[in-house]
């Protein structure tokens, strides 16, 4: 059996030179030992091999990250871990990494779990420390790591910390960025504290402040916290006063009896119920304009579809539009946006508007039910059509849109809408497309433009596509008229 | 501790980091931001990172500060309210800046949580808002992590440029139903709030289509408060689907209500009991990464409350026993996540594993880190749960012992 002996700082890289060679050399896991502790090895060392080089082996990629991770770890026997696997995928073992149940591999993650924590605990509770230098301040910070993980730790503070000059210091190595170029040094044992007013100041006061004692859950804090990083983090010398006084601080918050409300509440209390009276003496009143009814709308609570819905969305149109078409209820874009016909029913009704020769910017466009009504399934909401009691509930608001917009003719899209508009069931597919008394206006009745998307046939879509545009012409047409008698 | 300090910063930071306290998040994460190569500061890793622990348990990512704690609004639940006698103080925003940037180069912070009381309007509050996170930026090429609170009723304008600078904006919901909203919180109505957020989804969602375009990229998150009202956990859990599904948030936050040294005569005295926040947390996770529908969590409770005792997946384990035990060899990924006691990443490594050998009970327990609460809920060809799955004392035996305070 030989001993190879690699340098104390060995790290993945050093590792795999020496490992090639073995391999070239047929040397077995049980063969060869590893070791970069320093001591004098009591095994002779494998014989030098003829070629410089010796020939290359494909590893999977993950290989090497878990290598580069382990070989960082402080246990002895790291590298024998790493050497049995890498004999095996040089065997051409398939799957060497798959096999989480394979207690050699389970130990080498182990390390690399070891070692990714350390470099997080690293990036986590390092604390710099501004000093004067020669070429602006420059900041200094000594931690103890438990593996050797300085290099792999490095690229998160100059990519973070790249514009500043930093000299970071282990008891085994140090690493200087300066200008923007990195050099590395020996260790030092942990040098005595210097002063920085915002670590010691401000950073101290917020660590005691953010603190809720009410909450107190020390194991949580230790487990992720442990007391050996402490000795280079200057807020964690005030936890122990934190907790003598957590309980009393929690119990006085709890005892206080109620303030009296400062001077200035009182003023402000005061302004705010006037605004609140004025506001609901405009807003009780039978409203005039459109305007305010869309500001009453706004706070409907007339039935419980407010609940779940973003925001009533009301009518949209020139306040005296000639033309008034009437949708079923807003959808999930609707909802969100605030605004009817916006989702991909208004686009595709806003294509067939233009198709017919209609300018949407002239006409009306409302809803029979203000707010969305939808089911949940999972992360998504699922349109849910209107029940009469909510279309009926919210015939409140369109006839009083009607009233104030007073339509020639009004066009309803789908059975809800001409359900709201005639007060009683109307067969759409028989009745659509032919002018008729739709409540106490005259209208006519066509399918709602949803339906258009929910046909998958090509052929059929296009057909009914026509079918729909051609209703939305006769209710040009007999707008027309309608003008004309006038 | 009490003393008064010197440096009239450190004063002010002691008023306006006490006020943000109660915020529960501090997370970092979400969304990447390279280096800075010329000028400027800082990164955002994408994992985030916990820069220390308070004895609470909870991390410090970053610094959670109000920019003032004057306030014209009065919510019974906040500390900041103005009818709390609370002392008040304000930053200006160089101040927020500077401090910032000084926590930001000693490697204490990821970044800065700014939120605000309501000084004069939602919207100057607001602007000054986003002039911090904008000099942070801009001014000084800051490429760390900032988490701006927006304001409802703030106007669309200013979310809109909040946004170009924020990793992450957040608008609190506050309590599960309107109702006890409007008495709580008088100037705050849950349509307002909920058009807030609505608004934030549409600018994430246009950004999104354009590549080059950055609007919030760690996304959107609300807070909710537990216990401050009588709301049911079934309420705040359909308020959190919800609002998950309408608003595509990233993250519900539940705080449990505590009292903050400042009562408002109309709200409960006593704390809430944290366990109930845990288990919330828990139900949301469900949600979130379990597959969970809201109906299958509500069947877990009892008149809308979940169970203290035991963990949201074990209780509705316990009453679908039926759909037990599951084969770790060959059930979907789905129902092996129903296994009280598994969790994510043990489901995937024993997928992993499974698909290049039968395991065994052994290879589970080591793989999955513990089983006691998991074994008698699945097989292996040399392990069966056997009568025990159907024993009545299943539910004692998995019960957890009450968790002692640790003394120090």
């Amino acid at each position: 059996m030989y001993a190879l002996v690699l340098a104390e700082d060995a790290d993945g890289a050093a590792f795999r030179d020496a490992a090639r060679r073995c391999i070239a050399q047929g040397l077995a896991p049980g063969a060869v030992t590893f070791s970069a502790d320093g001591n004098a090895p009591l095994l002779p060392p494998p014989p030098e091999t003829a070629e410089a080089t010796p020939p290359a082996f494909a590893v999977p990629r993950a290989f090497i990250e878990l290598l580069d991770n382990v070989a960082c770890h402080s246990a002895p026997d790291r590298f024998d871990l790493l050497y049995a696997l890498l004999w095996r995928i040089a065997r051409g073992e398939p799957g060497v990494l798959d096999q989480a149940n394979d207690p050699i591999l389970g130990r080498a993650l182990d390390y690399a779990r070891a070692v990714r924590r350390d470099i997080h605990k690293m990036h986590a509770f390092l604390r710099f420390r501004e000093q004067p230098g020669e070429d602006g301040p420059l900041f200094t910070a000594w931690f103890e790591p438990q593996h050797h993980i300085l290099r792999r730790a490095l690229p998160f503070f100059i990519e973070r910390f790249a514009t500043m000059n930093w000299l970071i210091v282990t008891p085994s190595g140090s690493a200087a960025w300066r200008n923007g170029e990195i050099t590395f040094g020996p260790g030092a044992p942990r040098p005595p504290e210097e002063n920085d007013a915002v670590l010691d100041g401000l950073w101290n006061t917020y660590y005691r402040t953010i603190f809720n004692p009410a909450r107190l859950h020390v194991g949580a804090m230790l487990r992720e916290m442990p007391k050996r990083y402490w000795r280079d983090m200057p807020e964690t010398r005030a936890v122990p006063e934190m907790l003598r006084q957590a309980g009393a601080r929690a119990q006085s918050m709890v005892d206080r009896p109620a303030d009296a409300a400062p001077r200035f509440a009182t003023r402000i209390a005061e302004r705010r119920a006037e605004e609140i009276t004025a506001r609901e003496t405009e807003a009780s009143g039978e409203p005039t304009t459109l305007a305010t009814l869309r500001d009453q709308a706004a706070g409907c609570t007339r039935c419980p579809l407010h609940k779940h819905a973003t925001q009533t969305v009301f009518g949209e149109g020139p306040p005296r539009a000639a033309l008034l078409f009437v949708g079923e209820q807003p959808g999930d874009q609707e909802d969100l946006a605030g605004h009817p016909f916006v989702g991909p029913a208004g686009k595709m009704f806003n294509k067939a508007l233009g198709d017919a020769g209609i300018d949407r910017d002239e006409v009306y466009v409302t809803n029979a039910v203000k707010h969305f009504k939808y089911e949940l399934r999972g992360k998504r909401r699922i349109h849910q059509k209107p029940n009469m009691s909510e279309i009926k509930t919210c015939r409140w608001w369109l006839s009083r849109e009607l009233a104030l917009v007073r339509p020639r003719l009004v066009v309803a899209l789908g059975a809800t809408a001409a359900y709201a508009l005639a007060e009683r069931t109307v067969p759409v597919m028989k009745e659509r497309g032919t002018l008729m008394d739709l409540g106490a206006h005259r209208g006519i009745v066509t399918v709602h433009p949803s339906f258009l998307l929910r046909v998958t046939d090509a052929v059929v879509a296009a057909t009914e596509y026509r079918r729909f545009v051609a209703d939305l012409k006769t209710a040009a047409r007999a707008l027309e008229k309608l003008g004309d008698a006038a | 501790m009490n003393t008064q300090p010197a440096d009239p910063l450190i004063a002010k930071l002691e008023i306006l980091a006490d006020a943000a306290k109660y915020d529960a998040s501090c997370a970092s994460s979400g969304g990447k931001r390279p280096g800075a190569t010329k000028g400027g500061i800082g990164s955002v890793t994408g994992a985030g990172i916990c820069h220390a622990y308070t004895p609470d348990g909870r991390c410090i990512s970053l610094l959670k500060i109000l920019l003032t704690n004057f306030c014209i609004y009065d919510c019974a639940y906040c500390v900041s309210r103005r009818s709390s006698n609370v002392r008040r103080a304000r930053f200006t925003v160089e101040e927020v800046v500077t401090l910032t940037l000084d926590l930001y180069r000693r490697n204490c912070i990821e970044g800065l949580f700014l939120s605000s009381g309501i000084a004069r309007s939602e919207d100057d509050t607001m602007a000054d808002m986003v002039r911090v996170a904008k000099s942070l930026r801009l001014d000084h090429g800051y490429r760390g992590y900032i988490h701006l609170k927006t304001i409802p009723g703030a106007s669309d304008d200013l979310i809109a440029e909040a946004g170009l600078y924020a990793d992450r904006l957040s608008m609190n919901i506050e309590l599960a139903k309107e109702e006890t909203l409007a008495t709580l919180a008088p100037e705050k109505s849950s349509r307002g709030i909920k058009r807030g957020m609505a608004v934030t989804r549409g600018l994430i969602d246009e950004a999104a289509d354009e590549p080059k375009r950055k609007f919030a990229p760690a996304g959107q998150s609300t807070q909710m408060i537990v216990g401050a009202d009588a709301s049911s956990d079934l309420d705040i859990m359909e308020t959190s689907a919800t609002l998950y599904a309408a608003y595509q948030l990233k993250r519900v936050y539940y705080a449990a209500f505590t009292p903050n040294g400042h009562p408002s005569s109309i709200l409960p005295t006593k704390p809430v009991e944290l366990v109930r926040e845990h288990r919330l947390y828990q139900s949301d996770w469900l949600l979130k990464h379990y597959e969970f529908e809201l109906p299958e969590l509500a069947g877990a409770m009892d008149d809308g409350m979940l169970d203290l005792s035991i963990d949201p997946k074990l209780a509705w384990a316990l009453r679908n026993r039926g759909r037990f035990p599951v084969d770790i060899n060959a059930a979907p990924r789905e129902d092996l996540l129903r296994i009280p006691g598994l969790g994510v990443t043990a489901v995937d490594r024993l997928i992993a594993a499974r698909r290049h050998a039968r395991l065994r009970y052994a290879d589970v327990a080591r793989l999955a880190g513990a089983v006691r609460r998991a074994r008698a809920f699945f097989t292996t060809d040399d392990h069966h749960p056997g009568p025990q799955l159907d024993a009545e004392v299943l539910r004692a035996r998995l019960t957890p012992p009450p968790a002692q305070l640790t003394l120090f």
